[in-house]
């Protein structure tokens, strides 16, 4: 059991890590109150300097301390370098109450993982043994061969981080909610982003090369001789998920960082529920906290003192508050967080509104056209407002209040057409042939290429983007390793079959696939 | 096809040992609207019946025969209805559900018939799923709903929807997603379509060779979109005013298919808009620049990289020296330049033009009014090969000029010398061209029987001949015409006060004459016409206005004969109701103006239209107006009759030369 402590303290010095390596990537979003934490670092300069493969040191980087793999060690010693994220984790001690608690929903994932990450560890303190016993005949060196030691021990650092904070996702406690419901995994996207975070200065200079040359990647990253070391893989594969991530950042008009921000999913039921505070006295539902607290005042004296009406959790601690985002719970939703270009959604409003336009049913009708329907009141209210005015018609039946929106609408859709209105053939027919022009128009107006209704022709776009999204599409199937796939299959794994058990491929052997190749999401396709 | 059993009884028809297949080659050289095919298939009842399976074009007078005509002949794709001013649904009903006719017919014309509905087109186009060609020109009344009945034949590839202006984006937006393999689509004066209903045609027909959207509303806008069609060959904006520079501009991005770019009335496109045509389309063969920016040294290096380049029009643009001197040095390619009413063209500048381009085939001066003898000089010195000449009103050119012309362009087919000072001595230069088909010599007051001899001798391919208001000229210089050159189809001879009825009657040995037109020959009378109206068969125009002797006596023979005539102006004839009456027996009479028929009466002119079946358009005094009775006038509009009331008084006609000094004074004054 200590050495499980030990291990979450760990867990948390390398969140810490995430956090400065997050600051020092955007500096925009650096804190005032913590200018110059980790300045001492200056991971993006430095990193730079280390990824690139003609600095010399890289090659002479000794062999020696990964024989000793499995000796125990002080953990505290792997740092000597970062005195300052030793006295984060003193900051964070009070956490690890909660932590074990945690941990006992989860134990064999959480044994598997940490175990791993102890190997990890011995093997990086060995290393930094190995620099200190070389430094007096290296003194004579310049200063710039020092930095480099350095930097190979930060990156080593790094990816222990990355596996640190993947195992230490399920201490946050904006989790609890969906790891109660969904089982003990972490989402797979926050640990992506955390680890791309932390990688994401190294990754960044070849990051072109990065997805086609998984050799390449290894070397860079990982910085392990060691080939068969399957954390350099993870590591990879982290980075793949944060290239898409941060091509996704540059489209959306907010450009948080990953990680900078926690993620939460309410559940359907939760997303669809009328009211979301319960009187658990009475059972009446509302829609506000502060209804419910007033409600409650008529329950007895004993709610109405200023406490009980006081917004609850109203401390703001030492501790700044995570943003929060949200994803939809809807697998294979932009919105989701498992989609590989994840766009959370910024209030619980958002995330109701979102759900309800596009993965129900569009349950209310205008009353004034009978077609356009919704499944958002306000929606139809708003729609109501211009209901009759849009008078630019598509066979489709969507209309528009503009003449350029038909025509783009028509330039994007094969076999849509504008459609005459009726009022118009009509008009045009003779006295003689009134009936077949009428009879004609109608035909006109009826004239459908599959979509009876705007509805369809929405899922149909979700369809498109679906399918423009699934990341399959994006990758050659040249480079997709089939066969690790199946390996991925046969492994027994508990908690593989939740949606989110993306954090599974931490489990060792598993890992042994090559490339990611979008792997993630079509392996938890094939097997949810 | 089957082969004609040879007949083996004492029937002995050398005709039946040929075969269907050798009489349809003979029948291919015939015009498909002649009378010899017409003749042909009145011989014998084989060779009827060989014509009607050989028959693939068709233009019928009436719509009414339409389904028995349609069971005569199988093998109809064409079907020409321009002479039928009416036809119904109904109509098109018949057509789209004729067994044999729905599956061949390839092309419909219905650009002069009108009360169709968007119901009949849908017909048409649903069941005729051939149908490539369609002609709605003239629609006027169309609306969107026609256009997208037209849109569901979805094989079409050439559509003609000419001054349908009452369609709008969202028609033209149906035709361009429902025929998506357009490839000519005329939308010349649709004023209800945009930038929007262009630019989805030309994102959605990518076929398209020949787009013509002059005079609509476009702007630069729907340039992007037409410039990426890949084929795009001929592209039409004349008139398109909100077009300026930044659209050349983008046009110069694509379109290397492009072959002719027709740019004329742009009022917006300046000078610097005129590089981007240059620098963008190498293969460009045909520009048109008329009404435009002025023809400056600037504009026309702008030009010098158009290496293609075949057809230049600069119809009314201003023209300095300096830029027809270097049109002279570029553009090598040149055949045909028009510089019609341009303001500017002198000699110095069209000279150095000339010379340079010494394979001219066509050169239009129309009212080059500056340009004298020593353009002349320069023209037929260099430009040996001008098959073209066209000189109206060049009024400083001497009579000496024109022996230039006679003596030197011997290949000239067409020349117009429409008042010009040319006399006998030049005509019979002029007959050295013996090749020549198109022969204007109107207003040229100076040429005499004399010289028009001369071209009667020499010239006998002439086809068109214009003597309007060449008052020298009498009956022998028209007799000898008519010996010289028995191919003549058109000749006039307006206000030539001398021409009397012997003019006609040699007229009349010219058995392919078509258009005659005689008006103000006070001299001629019934006996002349009587005599046209025998022999030459083909006649389908003939004004005799102001022909004051002509009377009923002359509409008699016509009704018997002329069954071609389609357009008749009987205006200040002595003509009555009894003449007028007569007329109806020409079953394709389309057009008639009769103004100012003293003898005429309402109810005898109320029986004349009541009686002519097919007229689409009648001329008349509006007092006539209220007299006629309205049921009678909606019906005959109904019938697809338009009637053009006119409220001219009474005009007494001056000598030709008074008409000349006064059309002068007139000029001066202006």
């Amino acid at each position: 059991m200590k050495d499980l402590k030990i291990d979450t303290e760990d867990n948390l010095h390398a969140e810490a890590w995430a956090k400065s390596t997050a600051r020092n990537k955007l500096p925009k979003h650096v804190p005032p109150d913590h200018p110059s934490q980790y300045g001492n670092f200056s991971l993006p300069r430095n990193q730079q300097n280390w990824v690139d493969p003609s600095v010399p040191d890289h090659t002479l980087r000794p062999q020696e301390p990964y024989e000793g793999f499995n000796q125990p060690s002080e953990n505290q010693s792997n740092h000597p370098h970062n005195p300052s994220s030793v006295q984060d984790i003193g900051l964070q001690m009070n956490d690890i109450i909660e932590i074990n608690k945690i941990l006992d929903w989860d134990p064999r994932t959480m044994l598997s993982n940490l175990s791993f990450l102890k190997q990890k560890i011995h093997q990086l303190q060995d290393l930094v043994d190995l620099i200190v016993g070389r430094r007096s005949p290296t003194m004579g060196r310049p200063d710039e061969l020092v930095t480099q030691q350095q930097q190979l021990i930060t990156a080593d650092l790094t990816s222990i981080i990355v596996q640190l904070i993947s195992t230490a996702g399920s201490l946050l406690p904006s989790v609890k909610n969906s790891l109660s419901a969904a089982g003990p995994s972490i989402p797979a996207e926050q640990l992506g982003q955390l680890g791309g975070v932390i990688l994401n200065t190294s990754s960044s200079v070849n990051a072109a090369a990065l997805p086609l040359s998984s050799d390449g990647g290894t070397k860079v990253i990982a910085d392990q001789p060691n080939p068969v070391d399957p954390t350099s893989h993870l590591v990879i594969e982290h980075l793949d998920e944060h290239e898409s991530k941060d091509e996704e950042d540059v489209e959306d008009g907010e450009n948080l960082p990953p990680g900078s921000y926690e993620i939460l999913q309410l559940e359907k039921e939760e997303i669809l529920a009328p009211h979301t505070h319960f009187c658990t006295i009475c059972g009446k539902g509302f829609k506000r906290d502060a209804n419910l607290r007033m409600h409650m005042r008529g329950h007895g004296d004993e709610y109405k003192t200023p406490a009980a009406l006081a917004k609850p959790h109203k401390d703001t601690g030492s501790e700044p508050v995570l943003i929060k985002r949200y994803s939809c719970p809807y697998v294979g939703c932009k919105r989701n967080k498992d989609h590989k270009k994840f766009q959370p959604l910024k209030t619980i409003l958002c995330v109701k509104n979102h759900y309800k336009r596009t993965h129900c049913d569009k349950r209310y009708t205008c009353s004034r056209c009978n077609t356009k329907k919704f499944s958002v009141i306000a929606d139809l209210k708003t729609h109501e407002k211009h209901c009759g005015k849009d008078k630019w018609l598509c066979s489709c039946g969507t209309t528009f209040s503009r003449k350029d929106k038909l025509f783009g609408h028509i330039t994007l859709f094969q076999g849509h057409t504008p459609a005459i209105p009726l009022d118009e053939a009509k008009g045009q027919a003779g006295p003689s042939t009134q009936g077949e022009t009428n009879e004609e128009s109608h035909k006109l107006g009826n004239m459908n290429f599959g979509f009876a209704s705007d509805g369809e022709v929405q899922d149909l776009m979700e369809d498109v983007k679906g399918m423009v999204d699934e990341p399959s599409g994006y990758y050659s199937p040249l480079t997709f390793d089939s066969s690790n796939f199946g390996g991925f299959n046969e492994f027994p794994r508990p908690s593989f079959d939740d949606p989110e058990g993306a954090f599974s491929f931490l489990i060792p052997g598993s890992c042994n696939y090559t490339r990611k190749s979008g792997g993630e999401s079509t392996s938890t396709n094939n097997l949810s | 096809m089957k082969k004609q059993k040879i007949s083996d009884d004492d029937n002995n028809n050398p005709f039946d040992a040929i075969s269907h297949e050798i009489v349809f080659l003979i029948l291919d050289h015939l015009l498909p609207h002649s009378l010899d095919v017409k003749s042909f298939s009145l011989v014998c009842k084989s060779f009827y019946s060989i014509e009607s399976l050989h028959r693939r074009h068709l233009r019928p007078l009436r719509t009414h025969h339409l389904p028995s005509v349609l069971s005569r002949y199988p093998n109809l794709s064409r079907l020409d209805l321009s002479l039928c001013p009416r036809v119904p649904d109904s109509t098109l009903h018949v057509l789209s559900s004729s067994p044999s006719l729905s599956p061949s017919l390839r092309s419909i014309d219905l650009s002069r018939s009108r009360f169709f509905t968007p119901s009949g087109l849908s017909s048409l186009a649903l069941r005729c799923s051939n149908l490539v060609d369609v002609d709605v020109s003239n629609a006027t009344d169309m609306r969107d709903a026609g256009a997208a009945a037209l849109a569901q034949a979805k094989n079409l590839e050439r559509l003609r929807m000419a001054r349908c202006k009452m369609v709008t984006d969202i028609g033209i937006g149906c035709v361009a997603v429902g025929c998506r393999k357009l490839k000519e689509l005329v939308l010349k004066w649709c004023l209800g379509v945009g930038d929007l209903g262009v630019g989805l045609v030309a994102v959605k027909c990518r076929d398209l060779r020949t787009l013509d959207v002059s005079y609509l509303p476009i702007s630069n806008k729907c340039v992007p979109s037409i410039v990426k069609l890949p084929y795009l060959e001929d592209l039409f904006l004349e008139g398109c005013y909100c077009i300026d520079d930044d659209g050349l501009a983008a046009l110069k991005d694509g379109c290397n298919s492009l072959k002719t770019l027709d740019i004329s009335s742009c009022q917006s496109i300046s000078p610097v808009g005129i590089p981007s045509i240059g620098s963008g389309y190498a293969s460009l063969k045909r520009l048109n620049l008329s009404h435009g920016i002025p023809v400056t040294f600037a504009l026309v290096t702008g030009l010098k990289k158009l290496s293609m380049l075949q057809t230049l029009k600069l119809d009314g643009c201003m023209v300095t020296i300096s830029g027809l001197k270097a049109l002279g040095d570029c553009c090598a390619s040149l055949t045909e330049i028009s510089l019609s009413k341009c303001a500017g063209v002198t000699d110095e500048g069209l000279s150095y033009l000339v010379t340079k381009h010494g394979q001219l085939k066509k050169l239009d001066l129309t009212c080059c009014r500056k340009i004298t003898e020593v353009s002349i000089a320069h023209i037929t010195r260099s430009c040996t090969a001008l098959a073209s000449l066209r000189m109206e009103s060049c009024t400083l050119v001497p009579k000496e000029a024109f022996v230039l012309i006679g003596g030197r362009c011997a290949y000239l087919e067409e020349l117009d010398l429409t008042d010009n000072e040319i006399d006998d001595e030049g005509l019979e230069y002029i007959s050295r061209c013996t090749r020549i088909k198109v022969l204007k010599l109107g207003i040229c007051l100076n040429i005499t029987d004399r010289g028009l001899s001369c071209i009667g001798a020499s010239c006998p391919e002439l086809i068109e001949l214009d003597l309007y208001r060449s008052a020298g000229v009498t009956d022998a210089g028209i007799s000898s015409i008519a010996r010289g050159c028995p191919n003549l189809e058109m000749i006039n001879v307006a206000y030539c006060n001398d021409i009397t009825d012997t003019s006609l009657t040699s007229l009349s040995k010219c058995l392919s004459l078509n258009t005659l037109e005689c008006r103000g020959c006070p001299l001629v009378t019934s006996v002349g016409i009587s005599a046209i109206a025998g022999s030459c068969r083909q006649l389908t125009k003939l004004d005799i206005k102001k022909c004051g002797n002509m009377d009923d006596s002359a509409m008699i023979p016509l009704a018997h004969y002329s069954q071609n005539l389609r357009q008749i102006n009987l205006s200040y004839t002595s003509v009555t109701d009894v003449g007028l009456l007569s007329l109806a027996s020409v079953s394709c009479l389309q057009s008639m103006t009769i103004l100012h028929l003293k003898g005429l009466t309402a109810s005898g002119l109320a029986a004349a239209l009541l009686a002519c079946g097919g007229l689409t358009k009648v001329k008349l005094q509006m007092s006539f107006r209220s007299m006629l009775p309205h049921p009678l006038l909606n019906h005959l509009e109904g019938r697809g009759c338009t009637f053009h009331w006119r409220n001219k008084v009474f005009q007494v006609e001056l000598d030709p030369k008074c008409w000349k000094i006064q059309l002068e004074d007139n000029n001066t004054l202006q």
